[in-house]
């Protein structure tokens, strides 16, 4: 099914019913694979058992920044092609990818405690995280402050691209700024730095993530076109009345 | 005269006249200024080492005050329809309108600076250095803000809205600029190198900026 076959909503919500409960499926077998892979995983010599924080805090902080990619691509569908599914796709990733930065944040909180002694430091990557969950805030922000919605998804379009080019101007002078978070680990020149044993769980935990995102996305599609389809027959209904 | 350069002049008269902003962000920024001492304390050596940090902070919040105006006060009484319909290209004239309230608002605030420096403990190579920062900087938060201003030109709390979308993306503006205002005190890095990244994000938001606000003006006018 080609990208135009779904400028039809009832074709995407035909599509959606059928496809959430597969989703939803593989992304539990996914999780139970995963996070068993997580719990046989060696501890870390180090810090122990408070590694495991990290199955969840890396998947989460990824898919808060897939998250924004979504919506940048979303933004450009509502901008250029004009696609009547994009305005949905946007406004139903921004409560995603917020909670996923919001879960990134608090777990990386809670393994800072015993590792660093504290739930917060002003450190680079905290922070354009943090920066990146008031992006998220401003966006949903500006959803709830329009009340047209094909308005509203041009404005947040325009905010969503800016926001892209930002981003990572703001990482980069953030990491500039201040520093205590390790490096880039996982993806960087001459392999990871990290073991094998720990690696692969992760990998698991980041698919079984990505899959929790796609089904949360198109279930929240699915009810944002339900959504407006009631908000338009309120109106008319108002209008009938009158 | 060229319709731009009408349109610089009649912003700029708007704005000085009764009803207009053009002082109120400077009145803004000193009282921000005095504030700070009595939160922080008197300490002239910690208000010399934060000196820095709160002039650029208060021009940062002195400078979205009369922004969200630019837009929705021309929107209320039409002319915005009527620069909208004009020949001159919306980017251009949506550059000329955060020239004009750069000058009116930036501009003031970067002349009282060296007053509030003195305030905070500063010396004289410090105020340079600030002042210089401030020159090259605050353009660049003009230029964002007109994003926003765009955004929200026809929202009843557009003023909020636009401090909340705003204000993230001000973040590196605000660690260059402060750093570079540091740097020129107490190092450790040379004076150029924070400048120099300063002045490259004034220059990337100057083209941003108005392209992205005149989208965002051509698609909440349709």
């Amino acid at each position: 099914m080609a990208l135009a076959d779904f400028a039809n909503p009832s074709r995407f919500l035909t599509f959606a019913n059928r496809a959430i409960p597969w989703l939803g499926g593989v992304t539990l077998i996914a999780f139970a694979f995963g996070l068993n892979q997580a719990m046989v995983a060696p501890d870390d010599y180090q810090q122990g058992a408070t590694v495991k924080i990290m199955f969840l805090h890396v998947p989460s902080a990824w898919l808060g920044m897939l998250g924004w990619g979504v919506m940048t691509i979303a933004a450009l569908g509502t901008l250029v092609w004009r696609h009547p599914l994009a305005d949905v796709a946007a406004k139903a990733a921004a409560p995603i990818g917020a909670a996923f930065t919001f879960l990134c944040l608090v777990t990386g909180s809670l393994w800072g405690r015993p590792e660093w002694g504290t739930y917060w430091v002003w450190d680079a990557r905290l922070t354009s995280e943090l920066v990146l969950f008031l992006l998220y805030l401003g966006v949903i922000a500006l959803w709830r402050t329009v009340e047209d919605p094909s308005r509203a998804a041009r404005a947040a379009a325009i905010l969503t691209l800016v926001g892209a080019i930002d981003l990572p101007i703001i990482k980069f002078s953030v990491d500039w700024w201040n520093t205590l978070h390790q490096g880039t680990s996982v993806f960087r020149l001459g392999g990871s730095t990290i073991y094998p044993t720990i690696l692969i769980p992760l990998f698991i935990m980041a698919v079984a993530f990505t899959l929790l995102f796609v089904t949360l996305h198109v279930a929240a599609m699915r009810n944002e076109i339900l959504r407006r389809r009631v908000r338009t027959l309120r109106l008319m209904q108002a209008s009938a009345a009158s | 005269m060229s319709p731009l350069a009408a349109l610089l002049i009649r912003d700029m008269r708007i704005a000085v006249r009764v009803g207009g902003g053009a002082l109120m962000g400077v009145l803004f920024f000193l009282v921000v200024v005095t504030l700070v001492p009595f939160a922080v304390g008197p300490d002239l050596a910690l208000l010399k080492r934060i000196g820095p940090a709160i002039l650029w902070l208060a021009a940062l919040l002195a400078s979205l005050l009369a922004l969200d105006r630019l837009f929705a006060a021309d929107h209320e009484d039409g002319s915005l329809d009527l620069i909208l319909m004009s020949h001159a290209p919306l980017e251009l004239v949506v550059a000329v309108k955060g020239v004009a309230h750069w000058l009116t608002t930036g501009l003031p605030l970067i002349l009282a600076a060296p007053l509030s420096g003195l305030f905070l403990n500063l010396d004289a190579p410090a105020e340079a250095a600030l002042v210089l920062t401030l020159l090259v900087g605050t353009p660049a938060l003009t230029f964002i803000g007109l994003i926003g201003a765009a955004i929200a030109v026809a929202l009843r709390r557009g003023g909020l809205l636009l401090a909340v979308i705003v204000l993230p993306l001000t973040v590196p503006v605000l660690i260059f600029g402060v750093a570079a205002a540091n740097a020129a005190v107490v190092g450790p890095v040379p004076f150029g190198t924070p400048f120099t990244v300063l002045c490259a994000l004034t220059l990337a938001s100057l083209v941003v900026g108005p392209f992205a606000a005149a989208a965002a003006l051509r698609q909440e006018m349709e």
